[in-house]
């Protein structure tokens, strides 16, 4: 069928991409894990970001990676707001109703960014979107590498943010029982609002890391959003490592599938390991919790 | 104690009914038709979803297997329609007791629950694309061939009574399932699963009953959808939108109501034509203007469009019946 | 509603903001008897998936009008103004179906456009039950115009035109240039253009001496194709054909450079990119020498460079819809103009009979037969020098082809 270089790359691919997925899921799991909610804005959040490295790159002439600063504090505030001013008031502390808030703020941004931008497709050229690293016969992207690796690092400051600091005990705290927390004095609203601004500040690091080899339309954020939540439930919610291990998971599974079965049909190889997991160990492959 | 409830639900599909002699613009029949469409969707999510507390997100599943089974049914075997939507009803039906089994055997709740469906939604989406006796990507385009055998028909107004028919059976089913034993056993699953298990509910084959009537109506949706339109493909049939519609509906128009559905299908669709009058040379304004509406309703109406009027009535009259909360 | 391949929610309509533009922009003495403007639908999907194409198209056909309107409206009924009614398909059928009947509703005279196939499908049918005559503008599913319907139009070439073309002019390419490719891999998308396609190559270029080394059917939206440039790198075909959208193509061109897959030509067919002048300077060095067999303009017509340059000084994007949409508009007017009358009836009759050859396509005159325009035909065009030539059939080229790129 194919030699083992072949496929030996294709998963080498499949680590690549699953990266990247990691990080978008890294900010759903957490807003999963903390707020116990299902935030279907998140796709559009990613535009969103995308829309900013875009816009920095063009019009400031700044470069994808060092946009990833001035980015993650700007969409940390911004994801701040919007909970704490939008979705948290709006929805009453209902699950239903924070739902449907956050399916109209993707309608809302999308349509926005649509009004803003008009719907064509844009994407970035810098100077190294075509560079690679040879190792033997394969060639491995400088930027899709650099993706790899700040997936991994993101993963491991939040890790270290949740464990180690004030804000991340308050955190777990508010994950594992709101009502306490409350009792011994966390702002629990303010809390909430902090863990869907690190939501959003994740999704700007993806959108930088992402910008130099792929494009830009107010609706491509919806391409990652399925998988993402596939991710999120195979490496158990709310959980960091998880998400990492879940993501690199899914990159391979879909490189492999994509190989074999075609990559269209391949697709389905995600949503059957995903039924199948679900099925079968519902706290997620490699969850703690439920 | 049975009759409860009918009465709304008559004044409902009276005005609906009578609708075609007062307005003959098509552009109203057709945005009713296809709101119609949608209310037998969401009257399907809410009985699993807004009486049993069973979230789902793939409805899409058995819009897209009643679609599809009818379609080819018809194309491919020369089947009449008529009978091609019932087998096609069966079929959604079918597919929703086994998805039922499957995740509910699992002991799949809340996200958990909500996330499987979709991802069979999605397993199904994929293979109706890549398949051939599905037409594939192409999809399946019915001949036109208006008559009443054929299901379809000239006239607007003679579908809008057709898709009412079924509506008004998803309203009454609907009422008598509220009305009944295994509503209430739905409703106390939903309350406490624990605790209806602790009563004695079967809960597995409580769950298994709602998502099998659940499937094979919002299954019919998919046929009327097939028959009205006559052209369906994997993204129409199996889409997300359609499990999204199903959803959206009963949420914004009274979760677990028997009326929230309809309600709430108009509600959305009306918001969404009004907001076309702000559509101007920007493409997109009205469509931002749309998901605003809709947060602000949440926002104000929390409880959706029926919460809001009953806390209203509830205002001017302060002696409340809670009894009634439950349907 | 970034989640969804298809958007929730119905959108709509711009009611008559164009035909006020053109009002405002011909301010004519206002007579005591102005004829009754002539309205036209104008369906286009400009939100949702397709919004990109919807808006080429709507650029072309506003153009059309305020040219017609200009030049004093239709002369046949007194110089009567065409009035757009535009309807937002919204990138889905329903939405294109409710649209119809809105444009009904207001009484126009005949619609053009849906781009999509589905919406194409969905529309035609739903402005058959009045009878109300409909020109598709792009959408290539055959199946539209097999139905029988008397009131539907196609101006431009559907699959088995297009495909036969493709094949034919690349069956020439190759073997003008002593044949030197032989193995192809087809990568398309794998909705219902793409498939279709791809079915019908898979079939027709063995039978001319190709062989077809891998089919790729990819998804829409893909958010990797490493794994499709690492299977193109093992198996090196000496041509690749995509016919895929935009966001893919440019991934795809992407990704094959940078893993320096390098095959003797890029022949795409169909394609959202490679004839898209946007592709073309955003990535010159990807697009350069790629070959695209496509609706294209007429490239010898001068009044396609002035048009296109009114695009863009309103600083809007040009792609083949934009003269396809302006030509079918054109096309309706002659033949409004021809029937004397906005009668539907005489319309689709007017329209049956039109051999209409002003328009800004290399098509010939045109000639309808069971509501197929039969001159209508793709080009091959070639991205040459950061600027997409014409190369075949020499009738109409600007260029001549490079083929192969890479020997």
């Amino acid at each position: 069928m194919y030699s083992l270089p072949i496929v030996a790359e294709a998963m080498l691919n499949g680590l690549l991409t699953g990266a990247v997925y990691a990080l978008i899921a890294l900010g759903l799991t957490l807003v999963y894990g903390v707020l116990h909610i299902i935030n279907f804005a998140h796709g559009a959040f990613l535009t969103c970001a995308m829309f900013a490295v875009w816009l920095a790159n063009t019009f400031l002439g700044l470069d994808p990676y060092l946009a990833i600063l001035p980015l993650t504090l700007i969409f940390f505030a911004i994801g701040y707001a919007v909970q704490r001013f939008v979705i948290g008031p709006a929805s009453h502390g209902d699950d239903g109703n924070i739902l449907l808030i956050t399916l109209g703020l993707s309608i809302v941004i999308e349509n926005a960014l649509l009004a803003g931008f008009r719907s064509d497709t844009r994407s970035l050229m810098t100077d190294y979107s075509f560079n690679v690293f040879e190792v033997g016969p394969l060639l491995i992207s400088q930027a899709r590498l650099f993706g790899f690796l700040g997936a991994v690092v993101v993963t491991g400051l939040l890790w270290l943010l949740l464990a180690a600091t004030d804000t991340g005990k308050a955190i777990r705290a508010v994950a594992k029982e709101k009502l306490g927390a409350r009792l011994v004095g966390i702002n629990v609203s303010h809390v909430f609002a902090v863990t869907f601004g690190i939501g959003c500040a994740t999704l700007a690091i993806a959108a930088c890391l992402l910008m130099p080899t792929f494009y830009v339309n107010p609706r491509v954020g919806g391409a990652f959003v399925l998988v993402a939540f596939t991710i999120v439930v195979l490496g158990g919610m709310g959980s960091i490592t998880g998400a990492l291990i879940g993501g690199l998971f899914i990159g391979v599974v879909e490189s492999l599938c994509g190989l074999f079965l075609g990559e269209s049909l391949g697709q389905i190889g995600i949503f059957i390991i995903f039924i199948l997991v679900l099925l079968f160990r519902p706290t997620g492959l490699f969850g703690a919790r439920a | 104690m049975t009759r409860r409830g009918y009465l709304p639900i008559l004044l409902v599909l009276a005005v609906l009914a009578l609708l075609p002699f007062a307005v003959t613009s098509n552009v109203v029949l057709n945005f009713v038709v296809f709101v119609l469409i949608i209310t037998l969707a969401a009257q399907g999510w809410n009985l699993l979803g807004g009486v049993g507390g069973q979230s789902s997100f793939g409805h899409a599943a058995f819009f897209g297997t009643g679609a599809y089974v009818s379609a080819i049914l018809q194309v491919r075997f020369g089947i009449n329609a008529w009978v091609a939507t019932a087998v096609a009803v069966a079929a959604g039906a079918a597919v929703g007791w086994i998805i039922g089994f499957l995740s509910f055997r699992a002991g799949l709740r809340g996200s958990y629950f909500a996330l499987v469906t979709l991802a069979f939604a999605e397993v199904l989406r994929i293979l109706a694309n890549a398949a051939g006796f599905t037409g594939g990507a192409a999809g399946l385009l019915m001949k036109l061939d208006v008559g009443f055998w054929n299901m379809q028909f000239t006239s607007r107004a003679a579908f809008l009574w057709l898709a009412l028919g079924f509506v008004a059976v998803g309203l009454i089913v609907s009422q008598m399932i509220a009305n009944s034993r295994f509503g209430a056993q739905l409703v106390a699953v939903r309350e406490n699963e624990e605790a209806a298990r602790a009563l004695g509910v079967d809960v597995l084959s409580v769950k298994l009953k709602a998502i099998t009537v659940s499937a094979a109506l919002t299954a019919v949706a998919g046929c009327l959808y097939l028959q009205y339109f006559l052209y369906i493909d994997a993204n129409i049939a199996y889409g997300l939108w359609i499990s999204v519609e199903a959803l959206l509906a009963p949420m914004v128009g009274g979760r677990g109501l028997v009326l929230g559905p309809i309600i709430g299908a108009f509600t959305l669709h009306g918001l969404g034509e009004a907001s076309k009058l702000l559509a101007g040379r920007v493409p997109g304004i009205d469509l931002a203007a749309y998901g605003a509406v809709l947060i602000l309703v949440v926002a104000f109406a929390p409880g959706g469009v029926l919460g809001l009027l009953r806390k209203l009535r509830f205002r001017s009259q302060p002696v409340a019946k809670t009894a009634e909360e439950t349907a | 509603m970034t989640l969804f391949m298809k958007p929730v929610s119905r959108r709509g309509a711009l009611k008559g903001g164009i035909a006020a533009a053109a009002a405002i922009a011909a301010p004519s003495v206002l007579r005591a008897a102005e004829p009754p403007a002539v309205k036209v639908g104008i369906l286009q999907p400009v939100t949702g998936a397709l919004a990109m194409d919807g808006e080429f198209g709507r650029t072309g056909a506003e153009l059309a009008i305020a040219d017609i309107n200009a030049a004093g409206g239709i002369k046949a009924l007194g110089g009567a103004k065409i009035e757009m009614v535009f309807g937002d398909a919204r990138s889905n059928p329903e939405a294109g179906v409710q649209e119809v009947e809105r444009m009904q509703s207001e009484g126009v005279a005949a619609i053009v456009g849906g781009f999509a196939s589905p919406i194409c499908l969905a529309a035609t049918q739903a402005a058959a039950r009045y009878d109300l005559p409909y020109i598709v503008d792009v959408g290539v599913s055959d199946q539209i115009i097999q139905r029988g319907l008397k009131n539907t139009f196609r101006f431009a070439p559907g699959f088995a035109i297009c495909t036969q073309a493709a094949i034919q002019n690349l069956v020439r390419i190759n073997e003008a240039a002593g044949k030197p490719a032989k193995t192809i891999a087809l990568v398309h998308e794998d909705g219902l253009f793409g498939s279709g396609l791809a079915k019908l190559m898979q079939t027709e270029l063995p039978k001319h001496g190709f062989e077809i080394a891998e089919t790729i059917a990819i998804p829409t939206p893909s958010r990797d194709l490493s794994n499709v440039a690492l299977r193109l790198r093992s198996l090196n075909p000496d041509l690749v054909i995509p016919s895929t959208y935009y966001g893919e193509t440019v991934l795809l061109a992407r990704t094959m450079q940078q893993q320096r897959v390098r095959p003797k030509a890029v022949y795409a067919v169909l394609n959202g990119a490679a004839s898209n002048m946007r592709f073309v300077k955003e990535f010159p060095e990807a697009a350069e020498n790629i070959m695209d067999v496509n609706h294209w303009q007429d490239p010898r017509n001068p009044k396609n460079a002035e048009l296109q340059k009114r695009v863009v000084d309103a600083g809007k994007q040009w792609n083949y819809n934009t003269p396809l949409n302006y030509s079918c508009v054109m096309l309706l007017a002659d033949a409004i103009e021809r029937a004397g009358s906005a009668d539907r009836a005489k319309l689709i009759d007017s329209i049956a009979a039109s051999t209409y050859d002003k328009h800004l396509m290399p098509y010939g005159p045109t000639k309808f037969v069971g509501g197929q325009n039969q001159g209508a035909a793709p080009v091959s065009t070639q991205v040459q020098k950061a600027t997409i030539r014409v190369v075949y059939p020499e009738a109409f080229s600007d260029a001549k082809p490079i083929f192969p790129v890479r020997g």
